[in-house]
């Protein structure tokens, strides 16, 4: 499953499949899984804030990276790593799990949208970064442990 | 000797009634002449608007967990906690029963800078009417123009869950006349035109002080401490210091502080937190100009360690 999502992006599979063989402990894995998915939004924040000038292919790639672990990320919660390795998930992830997920999917849709609307520039990928901000914070608020 | 106890006691009695007569009227529920709310015109709904998101009301006034567009209906019935007893947020939808639509602009208007409630009554301040009550006669037109646009609930909230002696109203009167004031939190020798704005923003509407600036044993907000970070009412961790001299927020340029705004991205691409999320979603819909002007200011602040 996880190395099928990986295949399926071609851009982001070696990235992807690094983080996902290279460490076997799952929350090592999805912790990478989230530093890949800030990473994106970092490099799009970038261009958001015209620190870096537009360019539609760290654009894709940002997109697509983020939509690729976001699709792999609720599968690695087996049971048995609720804790260890420093993992700030909240136990809550494996008392509701369906809304854990559908938390997922809705980073997914909003990406998938996001990419197939492209952002053509500055101000859109500004847009774009308010929308996907939204997702990462209420799943954040929910099933991650708060900062100190 | 038997005797003059009760003439003292008289005279005692006859000072704390004229002390009591006397901050009874210094304290008494104060609202604004009549003319203050009159001639002000049509309201202008986007104005309206822009304060509504900025003064975060759907934070309050919003049910328990609404998301998206729920936000707008503002139904009552959030519990706040607070170490003086829980409040049950009132109404204030469009509903004429158990809204405001059938409000005044002057009882609207009263409410939201002086604190009196449309009986008279002193009203409390988990309301930030403290910090609201730097909007001028005309911005409060706008506001209230602009939520009778939103739709109407029939909701009922119940009374607030307060013990003696903070179910006492009047108790609030002494306590408005101490730390109640439309002075600015600070001053700014050199501000431009878009600091000012700023400063509008932060210390009137948005109302950032009520969270990030520490209060003292009677509720009342440390002046000198402003927006230098305050202790948690929901319990865990600290509400960070966003003055100059902050350890995190310091270092951040005022870009990063409008893409905070815009997106709740920090500069490490973290997401905002805990009650923030709210106010952030919030500010979200404020016209970049807006978010801005509340970065220069929040550069222009005295640094507080
Ligand atoms: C489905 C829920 C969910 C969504 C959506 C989500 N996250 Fe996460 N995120 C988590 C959880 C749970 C953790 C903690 C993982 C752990 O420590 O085991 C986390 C951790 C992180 C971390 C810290 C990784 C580390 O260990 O250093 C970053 C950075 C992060 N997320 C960024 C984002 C960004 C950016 C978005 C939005 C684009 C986002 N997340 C969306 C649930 C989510
Ligand atoms: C931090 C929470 C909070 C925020 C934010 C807030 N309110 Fe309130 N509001 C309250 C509470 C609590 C009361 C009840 C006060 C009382 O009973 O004395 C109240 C009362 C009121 C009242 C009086 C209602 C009545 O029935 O007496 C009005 C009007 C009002 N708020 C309008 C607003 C508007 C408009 C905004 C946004 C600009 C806003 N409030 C933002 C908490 C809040
Ligand atoms: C209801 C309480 C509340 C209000 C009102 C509030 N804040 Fe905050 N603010 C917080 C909390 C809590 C955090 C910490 C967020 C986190 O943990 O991610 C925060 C974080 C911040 C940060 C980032 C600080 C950091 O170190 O990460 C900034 C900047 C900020 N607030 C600005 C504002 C401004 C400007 C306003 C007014 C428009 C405001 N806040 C109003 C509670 C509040």
């Amino acid at each position: 499953m996880r190395l099928s999502s990986c295949a399926l992006a071609v851009a982001a599979a070696s990235l992807c499949l690094s983080s996902a063989l290279a460490q076997e402990e799952p929350q090592v894995v999805r912790q990478n899984l989230m530093k890949e998915i800030g990473r994106s939004v970092g490099a799009m924040g970038a261009i958001a804030k015209g620190e870096k000038p537009y360019d539609a292919a760290v654009v894709e790639q940002s997109l697509t990276t983020i939509s690729t672990n976001i699709q792999a990320f609720p599968d690695q919660f087996p049971p048995g790593s609720e804790e260890g390795h420093e993992t700030d998930a909240l136990p809550i992830v494996w008392e509701r799990p369906e809304e854990f997920r559908s938390q997922a999917d809705e980073l997914y849709s909003e990406a998938q949208a996001l990419l197939a609307a492209m952002p053509a520039d500055q101000a859109a990928v500004g847009e774009a970064m308010r929308r996907l901000g939204a997702t990462c914070s209420d799943c954040h608020e929910t099933f991650r442990a708060k900062k100190q | 000797m038997a005797l003059r106890w009760p003439r003292v006691l008289g005279a005692g009695a006859a000072v704390i009634v004229l002390g009591a007569a006397v901050l009874w009227y210094g304290s008494a529920p104060r609202p604004a002449s009549a003319e203050t709310w009159e001639g002000l015109g049509e309201p202008e709904f986007a104005r309206g608007e822009a304060l509504f998101w900025a003064g975060g009301c759907t934070g309050c006034h919003a049910a328990d967990g609404a998301k998206g567009e729920e936000v707008r209906i503002l139904s009552g019935g959030l519990a706040l906690t607070s170490p003086f007893g829980t409040f049950h947020v009132p109404n204030i939808s469009s509903d004429p029963e158990a809204g405001i639509g059938a409000w005044t602009l002057a009882e609207f208007g009263n409410a939201m800078t002086r604190g009196v409630g449309r009986d008279g009554e002193h009203l409390y301040p988990s309301f930030p009417y403290t910090s609201y009550v730097r909007m001028s006669p005309a911005d409060v037109n706008d506001l209230y123009g602009y939520l009778q646009t939103l739709p109407a609930s029939g909701n009922v909230t119940p009374p607030h869950d307060l013990p003696f002696p903070y179910n006492m109203r009047m108790a609030l009167g002494p306590w408005k006349f101490l730390f109640f004031a439309d002075e600015p939190r600070v001053e700014i020798a050199s501000a431009d035109d878009r600091i000012r704005r700023g400063q509008f923003l932060v210390e009137g509407p948005g109302h950032c002080g009520e969270c990030h600036t520490p209060r003292n044993a009677l509720g009342g907000l440390k002046t000198d401490l402003w927006l230098a970070g305050a202790a948690n009412p929901e319990g865990e961790g600290r509400i960070p210091n966003i003055t100059p001299g902050s350890r995190s927020v310091g270092s951040w340029s005022e870009a990063d502080l409008v893409s905070y705004f815009e997106t709740g991205f920090t500069p490490d691409y973290d997401s905002v937190g805990g009650s923030m999320v709210e106010v952030q979603q919030n500010l979200s819909h404020l016209p970049q100009e807006d978010l801005a002007a509340i970065a220069a200011y929040l550069k222009a602040v005295p640094a507080r360690e």
